[in-house]
């Protein structure tokens, strides 16, 4: 396997980064867990907080509170940590700077199989949600990469945005046909519909973890190979790896994150997209600190979505997905403004 | 030499003309058909005589509520809606020359549509307000849009981006509305949402009727520019078209009927987006294809809503219809710039 060295300057001192934003990081893993536990309809003080968390003081009211918010607290890592690594497997893949589970689509087909289900199959639970979504999201990934690539350029990130645009599109003209006679299923897909994490609960979590270790131990294999085909698909065969199955791995990885993760908490967009480019602006294209970071990077990002939701939409909430958007959409923006033009 | 060259023109030019008197003629009459099958479908079918004397102004008993006050207000919106869908769709098209540049992907009808709702939801103000608000909220959008992807050189790709960016926000604006919405105005904003004919009354049109008669004469006398913009701003700057007022003209008037049109029906899916390029392929590249594209929008959106009403055993609202027609075709179109390699 390739390792990447790093012989330049600009590398060196990225190198000497690493430990500082590692630190960082990790510190604001935590500083979002414990907001996540002290802020909502109701907020707790930092003795409470604590009283909460050690095992003892565990009956007084606010207590409880905190208790009850640590599985979504959880929930909330796990999920952001599954969309960051996601986000970073898809853009090494299709090399696109844009990929996204939110912009190819891969969200909409998963809600277009989850839908399918609760209409005509009376499917209602999340473990069996689940199996649908990833079906969903993994036909929806095929096939807009498929449509992307088509033509002599191969997938340019426009063309691999549109493809999702309009497979996204046809996918939710396809969703309100089959719910809007339905309004049971209305009314249990309204809340799906925009992602959030208020859902989670420890057993939402079990059924979440093994796709999450499979997922990360795969794209933590795959990060080296995955520089390589970073640098052209010609360099990395000459490097020795096997591009088809290299692709096909790490998309598979990719799209079993995003699709538990959509499933569990339905359709949260532009997590991937934000938490990967701000670890490259930080530390540079190798992928094996990329995958990691980006994990810490999505959930923090996410549980802080979260947790501000909360504190917006007071006294109910505002729902992560929502939050997301606005946060993500403008970074999307922006990285289309900043583009040259022939890059497109 | 020189005259068979000069006589294979005109005889090119001449075919071409009959070729499209012949298509909008039909398709005129493919509307009328769509209209006067919209007025006598329903519970019960009256036949078309009497929707002729109804309409004549006699009062038949029975008949003058269902058509007056029901089917001829729906029938109406969609005719009025889908010209204005289509042709506003066509103009964007063909002045950024790109099928996929339309005000549905650009994220401009989902500027009007979160400024109706903040009125229907949330202000619970008077029907002009709303339209006067889509109309602002639509043109705000498209200065956004073009300011945002002027930076590094303009290129369709990054307006198309940065429409994608702006829908994503003004989808999450949508879906917020939705949820803080009061429970009894929630159903109506869905149904409007998803692009309905349903419960339109008479008055409510007026304004988009105005907006059409104004505007559509403007569109098309503009539109002998809109041939030249497609070959290029410096190709049409060379033939004397002044371009930065002419796109001016053409997008204020064709967002003005746009966001009227969607404070009626809401977002027809599609519709805009459809209407240019299926016009352009019956008439053949190259002709002028605002009136073409006016009634193909017309045809889709009658035609949708009577298979919406009547071919299920569920009534669909007319924009399900068009989004299911729709999607395959965008896709369809997509591969096909693909292979090409003209994206």
């Amino acid at each position: 396997m390739l390792s990447t060295t790093w012989r330049n300057k600009e590398g060196k001192q990225r190198r000497s980064k690493v430990p500082v934003v590692l630190v960082c990081a990790l510190g604001l893993v935590v500083v979002s867990t414990l907001l996540s536990l002290a802020f909502g309809s109701r907020a707790v003080t930092w003795e409470e907080l604590m009283s909460g968390l050690s095992l003892s003081g565990a009956d007084s009211y606010a207590a409880s509170v905190v208790q009850e918010r640590i599985p979504r607290t959880v929930f909330s890592l796990c999920c952001g940590a599954a969309l960051g690594i996601s986000g970073a497997l898809m853009q090494a893949v299709t090399r696109n700077p844009l990929a996204d589970p939110s912009i190819l689509g891969v969200n909409t087909g998963a809600a277009l199989f989850v839908v399918f289900g609760m209409a005509f199959l009376g499917i209602n639970s999340q473990s069996q949600y689940i199996w649908l979504a990833l079906v969903g999201a993994t036909l929806t990934a095929l096939f807009v990469y498929g449509i992307g690539s088509l033509g002599r350029a191969g997938a340019t990130p426009l063309k691999l945005v549109l493809a999702g645009a309009a497979t996204s599109a046809a996918l939710s003209s396809i969703v309100s046909a089959i719910i809007l006679p339905r309004t049971n299923v209305m009314d249990q897909f309204r809340f799906w519909q925009v992602g959030s994490v208020g859902s989670g609960s420890w057993q939402s979590i079990m059924i979440f973890l093994p796709f999450l270790v499979v997922g990360i131990v795969i794209a933590i294999m795959a990060a080296s190979s995955l520089n390589a085909l970073a640098l052209g698909d010609e360099v990395a065969s000459g490097q020795g790896v096997r591009i088809g199955v290299l692709r096909l791995i790490a998309a598979f990885a990719g799209v079993i994150l995003c699709g538990a993760a959509t499933a569990l908490a339905g359709p949260i967009g532009f997590i991937g997209l934000l938490s990967t480019h701000l670890v490259r602006l930080l530390l540079g294209p190798d992928l094996r600190l990329i995958i990691p970071f980006s994990a810490m990077t999505g959930a923090i990002i996410l549980t802080v979505s979260d947790v501000s939701g909360r504190l917006l939409g007071s006294p109910g909430e505002l729902e992560v997905g929502v939050v997301t958007a606005f946060v993500g959409a403008p970074i999307l923006i922006m990285l289309a403004v900043r583009m040259k033009v022939r890059s497109l | 030499m020189m005259n068979s060259t000069i006589g294979r023109i005109r005889n090119e030019r001449r075919k071409r003309f009959t070729r499209r008197a012949a298509v909008t003629s039909a398709l005129f009459l493919l509307v009328l058909m769509l209209c006067t099958a919209m007025l006598m479908l329903g519970n019960t079918i009256y036949p078309v005589q009497d929707v002729v004397r109804v309409l004549l102004g006699e009062e038949i008993a029975g008949m003058m509520f269902a058509i007056e006050t029901i089917r001829l207000p729906r029938m109406l919106a969609g005719l009025l809606a889908g010209i204005a869908f289509g042709i506003a769709g066509n103009t964007f098209q063909t002045m950024l020359r790109n099928p996929l540049a339309n005000p549905d992907i650009l994220g401009i009808t989902a500027g009007s549509t979160v400024a109706a709702l903040v009125c229907i939801l949330l202000l619970q103000t008077s029907r002009a307000t709303v339209s006067v608000s889509a109309i602002i909220a639509g043109l705000v959008t498209v200065v956004v849009i073009y300011f945002l992807s002027r930076g590094n050189g303009f290129s369709i790709g990054r307006l198309v981006l940065v429409g994608i960016g702006i829908q994503a926000i003004l989808s999450a604006t949508i879906l917020y509305l939705l949820m803080i919405g009061a429970q009894e105005d929630l159903p109506n904003a869905m149904r409007w949402m998803s692009g309905s004919l349903n419960g339109v009354q008479l008055h409510q049109l007026v304004p988009l009727a105005i907006s059409m008669i104004v505007c559509i004469p403007l569109l098309v006398f503009t539109g002998r520019h809109l041939l030249m913009l497609e070959l290029g701003e410096s190709a049409a700057l060379s033939l004397g078209v002044q371009t930065d007022r002419t796109r001016i003209v053409l997008i204020v008037a064709s967002v003005i009927m746009l966001a009227l049109a969607t404070a009626v029906t809401g977002p027809i899916a599609f519709v805009a987006f459809l209407s240019g390029p299926i016009a352009k392929r019956l008439m053949g590249e190259g002709s002028p294809s605002i009136i073409g594209s006016g009634l193909v929008g017309a045809t889709l959106v009658l035609g949708a809503d009577l298979l919406g009403q009547f071919a299920f055993d569920v009534r669909y609202p007319v924009g399900v219809i068009t989004g299911m027609m729709g999607a395959p075709f965008l896709l369809y179109l997509l591969i096909r710039m693909n292979r090409r390699g003209n994206l």
